[in-house]
């Protein structure tokens, strides 16, 4: 039983809020329930799919998280241009900008980014649908974070 | 984030990057304050980056989207709740306006106030008001250079042959003309007028005497915001190639105590008197046992390590303590000083013809022993960026004499391996067997002569 996967799967689950995990490699199969004692899940020694989910990274506390951002590859990535807090719309309780499935030209505006008390617009540079919003309203956000996705 | 009572600050935010970054996180783990690590898109892995408590990319690699962006660092310490932010050296350390900026935004910038900054930044204006304290300058101009070649020429003569033409808004080295002859004199102020102007967007300039052999000594100082100040001694930084220093020692061989006790003595007096905070170092030319006041850097800078081994103090807890708003700790007759350290800025760099190394190292190994610090944020596998200035860290030895720190380093950088790129190393262990440095008080010319006549010598 490789013992470090199966510790940072079992991290994964604690930290991820997911209830329960269950991956399967051949005849291989381990599951991992939130509230079950780890030791007691495990069936059988389990080598798990390497990618099957992001490991958790070294910085505990990490502002915004890292690009590398699961199930994007199907779309166009809207990264942030700047350090802020991201709003979906102008202000508390207005409606958002966009929803997932909305139509969208260059130039619509997608999201606020607020930084030093200025709210700056940030357009589609793609037309396309939305496919994903990947950040928070009211989240900070880093320079090129991964804000949303337009298939 | 709130404040613990008995915590300087809960969060600093560090606009800075590579050994330095590492450098004030380290201080800042000390004294239990949380750290925020700006950074650009190139040095996301670095091991000191993930270190940090929290990190914020700010921008692309190029040092003016990222580390000289002051709308992203602003931002980045807003949304981290950061209470204060330490500049490093370089950068925006020592830009009034960032700090400014920092002060009005909220947050405490960790240097002196951006007042002082610009006082200091204006190299004019530095030396005006050093006269005024009593701190001792070089012989010059009183002021600009006007525009009237009579007068320019009836300056220099009064000021006597060699002259030095600076620019106002330069400093470290850059803008400066050395005029040996009347003839030449009228041209080359009209030329260090222009380039001053492209380079600083100030085309003012100063003149003053050029010391034909001096040594380049600088006094550390540390004030508070009661009004206390004191120096912590010297350093000698006379080996230097272009204007920019290699090997940097603490103490200064062979200048007198009494000398050094009286510089130091103006020095304090003269923050007393500008209401100077922090941390900052007086540069002096030293010829012909005389001090000469050229500029003053408002920041820590690269060779603090040599002043912190033989004083025991931690300059950059120091930063933090006062612009936290804490008295000084010490008096001046606390600060004793004991052994010799010396340091030698370790390069990415072919060592023969100086041109920048970057790219991955790809085997590393730090020396270490009795007496030796590494100050580096490199590491095995660590790929050094093309974007900024070529110091991947900085190994310092410290010994109960000159001698002994002289024989650490030498088996120190024996032992170190640094493979992938080109370093500075061998010309390290070149200057720590040449006979000149080994005796001790070379000038700041001594390098670039030794480089120009192996170069000669093919």
């Amino acid at each position: 039983m490789d013992l470090r996967k199966l510790k940072t799967l079992i991290e994964l689950v604690e930290s991820s809020g997911i209830g329960e995990l269950e991956i399967q490699e051949g005849e291989e199969r381990v599951r991992i329930t939130r509230a079950v004692a780890p030791g007691a899940a495990a069936s059988a020694p389990a080598p798990a799919y390497a990618t099957a989910v992001p490991l958790a990274t070294p910085a505990p506390a990490a502002v915004a998280e890292a690009p590398a951002v699961p199930a994007e590859s199907e779309g166009h990535l809207v990264r942030s241009p700047m350090v802020g807090t991201f709003y979906r719309a102008t202000s508390p309780g207005a409606k958002p900008f966009i929803e997932v499935g909305d139509a969208v030209q260059v130039g619509d505006t997608l999201c606020i980014i607020e930084a030093m008390k200025l709210m700056n617009e940030i357009e589609a540079d793609k037309a396309g649908v939305v496919k994903q919003v990947l950040a928070e309203n009211g989240q900070p956000v880093e320079y090129g974070q991964p804000l949303i996705v337009i298939a | 984030m709130a404040k613990n009572p008995n915590q300087l600050f809960g969060k600093i935010l560090i606009a800075n990057r590579g050994e330095i970054a590492l450098r004030i996180q380290r201080a800042c783990r000390e004294l239990g304050i949380r750290t925020v690590m700006v950074h650009s898109e190139a040095d996301r892995e670095a091991k000191y980056v993930r270190l940090a408590d929290e990190s914020v990319c700010i921008g692309p690699p190029a040092s003016t989207a990222s580390y000289l962006n002051v709308p992203a660092i602003i931002a980045a310490a807003e949304v981290t709740d950061a209470q204060a932010i330490h500049p490093g050296y370089g950068f925006l350390s020592e830009n009034a306006d960032f700090a400014e900026k920092v002060e009005r935004s909220g947050f405490v910038f960790i240097g002196p106030r951006a007042d002082t900054i610009r006082l200091m930044g204006d190299k004019i204006s530095a030396k005006a008001a050093m006269l005024k304290v009593g701190v001792p300058c070089v012989p010059g101009s009183e002021g600009a250079l006007p525009d009237d070649p009579k007068e320019i020429v009836k300056i220099a003569r009064l000021i006597g042959y060699p002259v030095i033409i600076k620019a106002s808004g330069g400093g470290g080295g850059r803008g400066m003309r050395v005029v040996h002859t009347e003839a030449a004199l009228v041209s080359a102020v009209s030329l260090t007028r222009t380039e001053a102007q492209a380079a600083f967007g100030n085309p003012v300039v100063y003149m003053e005497k050029f010391l034909g052999n001096p040594r380049h000594i600088e006094i550390q100082v540390l004030a508070d915001e009661h009004k206390n100040a004191v120096y912590l001694f010297e350093r000698d930084c006379s080996m230097q190639r272009r204007h920019q220093k290699i090997i940097e020692e603490a103490p200064a061989p062979g200048v007198s105590a009494r000398a050094l006790t009286r510089i130091g003595e103006r020095c304090a007096d003269a923050c007393r008197k500008i209401g100077y905070r922090g941390a900052g170092t007086f540069e002096f030319l030293f010829q012909d046992d005389e001090f000469y006041f050229i500029e003053m850097n408002t920041r820590i800078q690269v060779e603090h390590p040599v002043t912190e081994l033989t004083t025991g103090i931690d300059l950059v807890q120091e930063q933090i303590r006062v612009a936290a708003g804490q008295k000084l700790r010490f008096r001046q007759r606390d600060i004793v000083r004991r052994g010799h350290a010396i340091e030698c800025r370790i390069n990415a760099e072919d060592p023969y013809t100086f041109v920048p190394s970057p790219g991955r190292i790809t085997s590393y190994h730090a020396p270490g022993g009795p007496g030796i610090r590494v100050d580096s944020h490199v590491y095995h596998n660590y790929v050094v960026p093309p974007y900024y200035d070529s110091m991947i860290g900085k190994v310092i030895a410290y010994g109960d004499t000159r001698d002994q720190a002289i024989a650490r380093m030498r088996i120190a950088l024996s032992e170190m391996v640094v493979e992938g790129i080109e370093t500075n190393i061998p010309l390290h262990q070149e200057l720590l067997l040449d006979e000149k440095f080994l005796r001790g008080g070379t000038s700041i010319h001594y390098l670039e002569e030794k480089l120009a006549k192996r170069k000669q010598a093919g």
